[in-house]
């Protein structure tokens, strides 16, 4: 064994999580507050902010500028994209996707929310559960986020009060039961004055759980990865065409769910076809098992035809492939609402497929969750359920059940651009 | 905790491999950018990786802008050689002798803004769609916007107001004609990250990396190599001092950091200790506080 075998970082994992909030939340200084506090920022950049609040007239060191980084943003005071940030402890690395919470800002809290094993929740501790706390913790529920962290920020305003603390929290327990989250944890803190964040609070001795960091450093990680039904998408084949490789042929790929060792049974999708695994293997050399995320290579028994798009799973627990789907999306386009019977190219998993959306059957009101069947027609950050006819099977399982193989997004082929995200039901 | 279980680096070279094998089956002629720079060292270590056994798809394109430091070259060539990569060379003298940009003159005359228009013209020549690149989010407060699939007009320009969303694993990677896509997969990287991983693979660095002894002057606060592409002024001092580089740019706007680090172990010590990021050392990035913002937009890396 090398001696860097004992170093700690090659056992740290990784956390991804979100934060959700609006602009006087404090929700950047809660960011800002992280990131100082855990020593990811640096004097220069310190200094910067400092120079910078300085110049605006702001009575503490603006830590939101840490997170506000292009131009427009710093002039209007607002956050106009999911930015990432990033720190880490000696237990685990974090990577933040800070989105904005206005309401216009529904498709980056999406987007934030599709990659986070976690979501921060900022509730003001003057103003209690309020329409966008519905509204964000709608959106964590329906991107199958599976651990809420709701802080109640602004304590310092409320005299660090108990009551007001536990009458949000019972608030937000009788919301949440409509929800879909198995798990949610509350902290009182104070983001501007450091309260709960990083270091327990004195100011709050009734509180007895632990500061936010520690949530975040201490929370069962399960990444919402499958690891029971085997899914393995091909990305690319590869064919090294050299004298030592002549006909080897690795299907490479990243494994969606469940896991593939040699010698497993497997069946090809769409074609059918079925064939045991010859090897997995990465760079490194073979691998026992590979298992959602691994990044590997397979080659297999038997010569078959497979290319991009095609999918590896198991004769006796595969996707379904079918050309009708029914599906949560949301709407992203500035430019124009979704049109139904319009050609839209289906993006999913490393397929593509042609598709037309058949029907909306409803939208939601995110901040009251109720559905709305008089106005069908999705636009910009509209969220609705769908039914959608592809121009072949599209192999897929319900995102519940797998958030990789059961994601799409669709584009429109006049502008390129991606218009909608969906969750197949 | 459950046998299928991944470490943070384990995690990131799973998800930098994905987008380099996106990159490859999505575009036709993509290219990755190499600088000899830690963050292409690890980038060219990772495309090897995604399509093991078989040889890197795509050119490595190196933007020259003949201010490098001697060893970056050495280096460079030295390892196209062992991997059997090929490599493009897009000098930044040729632009300037064919007359498409003009020479900074002053003390602080730097090529780097130059380099933007010698990519932009290698991108069209050799008609890549697609420029894979090493930078991180973690750098600059322009790049946390960044997306893993940037979108380039025909003008080779970033508007960070029209990037497109991103959502699970899902790249794309359509576009219009004459468009292309700058590639970040390490975009979730931290510097720390890339020096865990240095270690974790035992990748070979340039020495200019470690600890060496080196004339140096200390010009507004950062230490610049003594060479023949800077001008020392009157009231300038050149000492010998023990550095070492956090970056590798060009000559005239990398600094040295005073330091000891003769190991990548002592490096990553350094790090996790350092009161300065990384690009504190850049006197590109120092022209004003949205530098990075404005030279992206213009189609910097």
């Amino acid at each position: 064994m090398s001696e860097s075998e004992n170093k700690s970082y090659l056992d740290m994992d990784l956390l991804r999580f979100t934060t959700a909030g609006s602009v006087d939340d404090g929700k950047s200084t809660l960011i800002g507050r992280l990131l100082y506090d855990t020593k990811a920022i640096f004097q220069d950049q310190l200094e910067a902010i400092e120079l910078s609040s300085r110049q605006r007239g702001d009575e503490h060191t603006n830590l939101a500028l840490l997170t506000d980084g292009l131009r427009a943003e710093r002039e209007q005071g607002i956050t106009i994209d999911v930015a990432y940030r990033y720190f880490a402890t000696p237990k685990r690395k974090f990577i933040i996707a800070d989105t904005p919470g206005h309401i216009q800002y529904t498709r980056n809290m999406v987007t934030g929310a599709s990659t986070a094993d976690l979501a921060i929740i900022l509730i003001d501790a003057r103003k209690g559960v309020i329409e966008q706390t519905c509204r964000h913790s709608f959106i964590a529920s329906l991107l199958q986020i599976q651990h809420v962290v709701v802080c109640v920020n602004k304590m310092d305003l409320v005299g660090y009060d108990q009551k007001t603390f536990d009458t949000i929290v019972e608030n937000y327990k009788d919301f949440a039961s409509r929800l879909d989250i198995p798990h949610i944890d509350f902290v009182p803190i104070s983001a501007l004055n450091g309260d709960n964040v990083v270091e327990k609070s004195s100011n709050m001795d009734w509180y007895k759980g632990g500061p936010l960091l520690y949530t975040l450093e201490n929370v069962y990680i399960n990444h919402n990865y499958n690891h029971i039904d085997a899914r393995f998408p091909v990305q690319w084949v590869i064919r090294p065409q050299s004298r030592d490789y002549h006909d080897y042929r690795g299907y490479s790929g990243r494994v969606c769910g469940g896991a593939f060792k040699k010698g497993d049974e497997v069946m090809i999708l769409p074609s059918g076809f079925k064939s045991k695994i010859k090897s997995v293997h990465t760079y490194e050399g073979e691998v026992e098992e590979a298992f959602s995320p691994m990044s590997v290579s397979m080659t297999l028994e038997d010569e078959i035809d497979i290319s991009r798009g095609m999918m590896i799973a198991k004769p006796n627990n595969h996707p379904k492939a079918e050309q009708d789907i029914e599906a949560m999306v949301c709407w992203f386009s500035e430019q124009s609402p979704l049109q139904l019977r319009k050609k839209y190219t289906l993006l999913h998993t490393t397929n593509e497929v042609k598709c037309m959306v058949q029907e909306v059957r409803y939208k939601v009101d995110i901040n009251t969750l109720h559905k709305i069947e008089a106005d069908k027609e999705l636009r910009l950050n509209d969220i609705g359920r769908i039914r959608l006819r592809a121009s072949a099977p599209v192999l897929f399982d319900s995102y519940r059940r797998n958030r990789l193989t059961g994601s799409f997004i669709l584009v429109d082929d006049m502008t390129n651009n991606t218009v909608a995200a969906g969750m197949i039901i | 905790m459950s046998k299928y279980h991944l470490t943070h680096l384990k995690h990131l070279e799973s998800e930098a491999i994905y987008v380099i094998r996106e990159v490859a089956a999505q575009f036709q002629k993509p290219a990755l950018l190499f600088s000899g720079g830690k963050d292409s060292i690890v980038m060219t270590r990772l495309a090897q990786k995604a399509f093991h056994p078989g040889r890197i798809p795509f050119p490595l394109l190196h933007v020259d802008t003949g201010h490098n430091f001697p060893e970056t070259l050495e280096y460079r060539d030295n390892l196209v050689r062992e991997i059997g990569a090929t490599l493009i060379v897009a000098l930044v003298q040729d632009s300037i002798d064919k007359g498409r940009v003009v020479e900074e003159t002053g003390i602080n005359a730097s090529r780097n803004a130059l380099q933007t228009t010698t990519l932009l013209d290698a991108v069209e020549e050799h008609q890549f769609d697609a420029a894979l690149g090493g930078a991180r989010r973690d750098e600059e407060k322009a790049r946390a916007k960044e997306r893993f699939f940037s979108h380039r007009n025909e003008f080779g320009q970033w508007d960070p107001k029209n990037q497109r969303p991103e959502l699970w694993n899902i790249f794309n990677g359509h576009k219009g004609f004459g468009e292309h896509f700058r590639v970040f997969p390490l975009s979730n990287w931290t510097e720390m990250d890339v020096w865990q991983y240095i270690a974790l693979e035992n990748l070979e660095i340039p020495n200019l990396y470690f600890s060496h002894q080196r004339e140096v002057v200390n010009r507004n606060g950062a230490l610049l190599a003594a060479c023949d592409y800077i001008s020392i002024q009157p009231d300038e001092e050149i000492q010998k001092k023990k550095v070492r580089f956090r970056t590798i740019g060009d000559m005239t706007c990398t600094g040295a950091v005073e330091s000891e680090a003769s190991s990548i172990e002592d490096i990553i010590q350094e790090v996790a200790a350092a009161r300065l990021t990384e690009r504190g050392t850049r006197a590109d990035d120092k022209r004003s506080e949205t530098a990075m913002e404005d030279r992206k937009k213009q189609g910097y890396f």
